[in-house]
């Protein structure tokens, strides 16, 4: 049974670290990071079978890729309270010579990243690479990957959508962060996109479809059934509605907050609706 | 004049194909990704003997790309292998994300590489692909000149570890290097010592070049011919030696002046020694259908075309 106050605690404090650490440079990507803290703190705390120690090949363990790295703060937050590297490092976010580029990035050697991401579309292709090569290796872990629902609109991905469902990769867990909104607003607006999970269910992909993907006992709980219904001949994606900046108030239910950090005062308002309970890095 | 024999023309794919087959029996690493295109790359050997380790991507080449950065995750050797045209243009920003800026260990194999696919036209010629894949930061990118080099690159580049860009061909070419001239990743190789011009060629441009240092010599000239099979990381040393030497450089290549061989020279020279150069390569064009020998007159991408150019640049020292 999870530990709900603790995760309780964590959600918050992962809040407090991706809202202190765009509003410290003045740019990086809340809104979709806040949306999406319930499910890093599910993934990582919950469901991910994960070695003590990094390294690049992840053999017998389970694997993550995140497509849409802009959400780089609740993915670096989340990767350093669990423990990958120090969590006062979250200071240097965006900044000259640090590890924690803008953009997720192998480049710079910061535990928990296996490839880069940040130019939309490439995630989910490099997910089934990996899940392939567990397969050679007769490794019996599951690969996870998160995407943007705007980045659906990248060409790539359908490539790959095919391509898993064709070939059965059946280790793999993609979930859609289907927020509705993008840059320049609505994704309803920017491009109508039909109905996401009839189309992976189309292409033959097992679909589950989470409506409350800001409740973690629900992601936990969603994550856990797609685990079991790995190695049955299809991918499966959880296609899971989400709020974009959700837990502070007024960056939910608008678009406005995908790329811009708060000032000083919002931050202020920001943090009193999240408290500091594991301590500020 | 050292003599080198073409041992049988032979294309530059099948030797991709023939090093691909060996490396499927000596390193169960290595994995074979490709996009609808078997039968042009010769992978169907390794295919026959290692089914489990051949991946049909279909026509998708971007997804080839990143599945391929992936499986590196694993600890594989992931060759993917496309046209030229594909492996680079069409999914530059794959290749720059998922493998160059991550570190990927992905060999990207591409045929048909050049003007002398010929009938298919400018769609499928890429002369632009050198450029392409030199500029991203961590590329190594190798042009070898005929079958047995190619083969003995495509064995060597499984042993390296870091992103390669290996180029090759379609049409049947002169196959003359012998066993005794080895093949080592960022290091030219001089087939022809000589005194009064250096020839650096890449490519099956390199055996033009030989033909073309034989009339040379006939004439009292005598050139200092260098395969250049990596273009990056370049050997600066034996270029800057030779020229040295020599004094003036001609460049061979097929492949745009812009971005390609003789540009990575001259930057180097500029720097190192200023020497005066011409370039054997096309002229910032298209191509168009016809034959490769065809093709190569045309744009000036043959033996005659390479000893206009080294008398033209002996004027200008």
């Amino acid at each position: 049974m999870p530990d709900f106050n603790f995760l309780g605690k964590l959600i918050s404090q992962v809040r407090r670290d991706i809202l202190r650490m765009v509003h410290n440079v003045n740019s990086g990507h809340p809104g979709g990071s806040l949306g999406c803290t319930e499910f890093f703190i599910a993934l990582y705390y919950e469901v991910m079978e994960l070695k003590d120690d990094f390294d690049m090949n992840g053999a017998n363990e389970d694997l993550f890729f995140l497509s849409n790295g802009h959400i780089s703060p609740v993915f670096y937050s989340v990767l350093a309270r669990k423990g990958y590297f120090p969590v006062e490092e979250l200071q240097t976010f965006r900044l000259i010579d640090s590890r924690l580029q803008g953009h997720p990035t192998t480049h710079e050697g910061l535990p928990g990243i296996r490839v880069a991401s940040g130019s939309l579309g490439q995630g989910l292709s490099v997910a089934i690479g990996a899940a392939i090569a567990k397969k050679l290796n007769n490794d019996d872990k599951i690969v996870f990957t998160l995407m943007g629902d705007g980045e659906l609109q990248e060409g790539q991905n359908w490539e790959a959508i095919m391509y898993a469902a064709g070939r059965k990769v059946d280790n793999l867990i993609a979930t859609v962060d289907l927020n509705g909104k993008q840059i320049d607003g609505a994704t309803e607006d920017v491009l109508p996109m039909g109905d996401i999970s009839k189309k992976f269910a189309a292409f033959g992909w097992e679909v589950l479809i989470l409506k409350e993907g800001n409740n973690l006992k629900y992601i936990i709980e969603t994550l856990k059934l797609a685990q079991s219904k790995t190695g049955k001949g299809k991918p499966l994606v959880i296609i899971m509605h989400t709020e974009m900046g959700n837990g502070v108030d007024y960056m939910m239910h608008t678009h406005a907050w995908h790329g811009k950090a708060p000032n000083d005062e919002l931050l202020e308002v920001a943090l009193s609706q999240n408290p500091e309970t594991l301590g500020d890095y | 004049m050292k003599k080198y024999t073409d041992q049988g023309k032979a294309d530059t794919r099948s030797g991709f194909g023939a090093g691909l087959a060996e490396l499927g029996r000596t390193n169960p690493e290595v994995v074979v990704l490709c996009a609808d295109l078997i039968g042009s790359l010769k992978i169907q050997e390794f295919i026959d003997e290692n089914p489990e380790r051949f991946f049909q991507i279909g026509v998708a080449e971007a997804n080839m790309m990143g599945i391929a950065a992936g499986l590196t995750i694993g600890g594989k050797i992931p060759f993917t292998g496309t046209f030229a045209n594909f492996s680079t243009g069409r999914v530059y920003d794959q290749i720059r994300q998922s493998i160059a800026y991550s570190g990927k260990n992905v060999k990207i194999c591409a045929s048909h590489a050049g003007i002398t696919l010929g009938e298919d036209g400018a769609t499928h010629q890429i002369l632009e692909d050198i450029g392409l894949m030199k500029m991203l930061p961590g590329m190594t990118v190798i042009n070898p000149c005929d079958f047995n080099q190619t083969k003995a690159a495509t064995i060597a580049i499984a042993d390296y570890q870091g992103p390669v860009y290996l180029r090759f061909g379609r049409p049947k070419v002169a196959n003359f290097i012998t066993d005794n001239i080895p093949f080592e990743i960022g290091k030219g190789i001089v087939l022809n010592p000589g005194t009064d011009i250096t020839i650096a060629a890449t490519g099956h441009l390199v055996w033009e070049a030989l033909q073309a240092a034989e009339v040379l010599e006939s004439e009292g000239i005598y050139a200092e011919v260098i395969n250049i099979h990596t273009i990056k990381p370049l050997d600066t040393e034996l270029l800057v030696s030779s020229v040295q030497k020599t004094g003036c450089i001609v460049s061979a290549e097929e492949h745009n002046y812009l971005g390609g061989l003789g540009e990575s020279i001259s930057a180097i020279l500029a720097m190192e020694i200023p020497t005066p150069q011409e370039f054997v390569a096309t002229k910032d064009t298209f191509g168009e259908s016809g034959t490769p020998a065809q093709l190569m007159e045309k744009y000036s991408l043959n033996k005659n075309a390479i000893i206009i150019a080294c008398k033209k640049v002996i004027d200008r020292k």
